[in-house]
């Protein structure tokens, strides 16, 4: 029987594999992007859970609102990520180092 | 009123109407005739402040489900934020001119992040703080970007659209854990839900935790402050202005009604955890601003300081530390204003003044502006008479009050060595040799909000008793 528990588990990896990958990866900034977006599906993941146990929808339309702001998100980091290339013929995360202090 | 039973949302409202009507107007505007896209803005910002003062509830209104409340210390913060940003605008408006981005995103962007930190100062919920959180945070990835020809500027607004994301992804964990263990979203119903022992307990905890990892990542308190001198330095100065002094109202009310009105219970469990993050950001503020040359960058280190003092304040847990954050975050936020403003002004064409270097001899050039940055630095090093020394009075003895004499002990050392780096810019000012002989060049209503804001550093500190009042009324009327 799969419970809450697997699940709470399961959202658990997806987080830390999200957040390994953000700190590891020291080349590719859309990679970079690709993890944020898996840290905020570990959080969907979570809130259906906790909803589904608790028997309570308002879990569920926070999903809504968080895919929502994830695509926002999304549009604006690879704007900034479009301008970053324009600017620097790069989009390698070992070079944005040029501000030190 | 027009907005029938959503009176107490109608600064929001009325400030998402504006957005709009200035969106549209600024389209049919010819680059030359920029500026009246900049009255326009300003004219929407008055409407809103108007607003919030002619819809104020006499008491405590929820809304919207409850997920809105409209409160006393809401009017304030949001009374606070608009007339900063309103200032902000003002400050910038020549700067933008000089260095040809005087365009209309600039203002949609910032009073987008204004109308964000509305929602944040009113959220009730979870929910609503987060949308809130984002809308201000979304605008701000933007704005650092703004000046799409600059290297740094996107360079760092990159590291802040990263550094940013993991916070809001840390922080919404953190939520989810909370209405797993709470069953709601509602401040209040949290807070009911908190008493009992069962759900008090480690689960709740752990999310507790990663809901105050993304709280500091947004206030910039160390060790999650990496991204904050890196964007106060590569942002352009308008915008650096802009971040270091609303949003830190607005992280105000993120952590007051999170910490304090959510999980106020577990306050024995925060206070910890607080404690660090306030005692490093105290140390770490101060003594790496010392070794800065840039002045933005210094700025960006002494906004450190100040957060510590501003968690050491919310750590005591009682009513007297809460209104000492709220006075220090309101005084504090005016000092940042006029800094930044001075070094806005100071900027010209093709000349950014961002060099320490760059204030030497400003006393022979402009003595009154020169006069209006040694009261901004005097009141953030905490010098009497000036303002910021009564706001870190406040702070210390509300630590003192609560039992902890070694914390406000240190509390004070910081404050002198921190003293040291504001105290060499008035070095600069007063007794170098210039280098260049260029002086002020602003509009007189520049000229005119700038002494106004520096002597209100001055008279806030002389009178202090009014708006410290003010505070503690405000919080007292919340718990």
């Amino acid at each position: 029987m799969i419970g809450l528990e697997h699940y709470l588990t399961i959202s658990a990896i997806l987080f830390c594999l999200a957040i390994a990958g953000i700190f590891i990866n020291r080349r590719n900034l859309i990679l970079l992007l690709m993890c944020i977006e898996l840290m905020l599906l570990a959080v969907n993941f979570n809130f259906i859970a906790f909803s589904r146990h608790l028997g309570d929808e308002t879990g569920q339309v926070f999903v809504f609102f968080i895919l929502t702001v994830a695509a926002a998100e999304a549009a604006i980091g690879l704007a900034i990520l479009v301008v970053l290339f324009r600017n620097r013929r790069s989009i390698n995360v070992q070079e944005l180092d040029t501000m030190k202090g | 009123m027009i907005f029938g039973e959503f009176t107490a949302a109608a600064p929001e409202i009325t400030l998402l109407i504006m957005i709009c009507v200035v969106l549209i107007a600024d389209l049919f505007v010819s680059d030359e005739n920029r500026i009246v896209t900049f009255w326009l803005t300003i004219a929407a910002l008055a409407v809103t402040a108007w607003s919030i003062l002619a819809t104020a509830p006499a008491a405590r209104t929820l809304l919207f489900d409850g997920s809105y409340v409209s409160d006393a210390l809401s009017q304030v913060l949001k009374l606070g934020v608009v007339g900063v940003v309103a200032v902000g605008f003002l400050y910038a408006r020549d700067y933008l001119r000089q260095n040809a981005l005087f365009k209309g995103e600039y203002y949609i962007l910032g009073m987008f992040g204004l109308l964000g930190m509305l929602i944040m100062i009113s959220a009730n919920s979870l929910l609503t703080m987060y949308l809130g959180l984002e809308t201000l945070s979304l605008s701000l990835y933007a704005l650092v970007a703004f000046d799409r020809n600059n290297a740094d500027s996107a360079e760092s607004a990159m590291k802040y659209f990263v550094l940013g994301a993991i916070a809001s992804g840390s922080l919404l964990y953190g939520i989810s854990w909370v209405y797993g263990m709470t069953g709601s979203l509602q401040f209040d119903q949290i807070a009911i839900a908190v008493q009992d022992p069962a759900v008090n307990s480690m689960p709740l905890w752990f999310g507790m935790a990663f809901m105050i990892v993304g709280i500091a990542f947004k206030f910039g308190a160390v060790p999650f402050h990496m991204w904050l001198p890196d964007v106060y330095q590569g942002a352009r100065s308008s915008v650096t202005l802009y971040i270091a002094s609303a949003p830190k109202l607005a992280a105000l009310a993120l952590i007051l009604r999170i910490l304090v009105d959510g999980l106020g219970e577990l306050h024995e469990v925060w206070q910890g955890m607080i404690m660090v993050l306030a005692v490093l950001s105290l140390v770490v503020g101060n003594v790496v601003a010392i070794a800065q040359t840039n002045i933005k960058r210094m700025l960006g280190y002494s906004a450190i300081a100040h957060v510590g003092f501003i968690l050491l304040a919310i750590f005591t847990g009682t009513e007297q530390g809460y209104a000492a954050a709220l006075f220090y975050t309101l005084t504090y936020v005016v000092m940042a204003a006029g800094a930044f403003g001075v070094v806005i002004l100071l900027s010209r064409k093709g000349f950014e003044a961002e060099s320490l270097v760059d204030f030497k001899g400003l006393n022979a050039r402009s003595p009154w502006f020169a006069l209006m940055m040694l009261f901004f630095m005097f009141g953030m090093a905490g010098v009497p008479p000036w303002v910021g020394f009564f706001a870190k009075l406040n702070v210390i003895s509300a630590v003192l009050d609560a039992g902890f004499p070694a914390l406000a002990i240190m509390m004070v050392l910081a404050s002198v060595v921190g003293a040291y780096y504001y105290l060499r810019v008035i070095w600069y000012m007063y007794f170098d040799k210039a280098e260049d002989r260029s002086v002020f060049q602003a509009g007189a209503d520049t000229r005119l909000v700038l002494s106004l804001n520096g002597l209100a550093v001055l008279a806030l500190g002389v009178f202090p008793g009014s708006l410290l009042a003010l505070c503690i009324q405000v919080i007292q009327a919340v718990n």
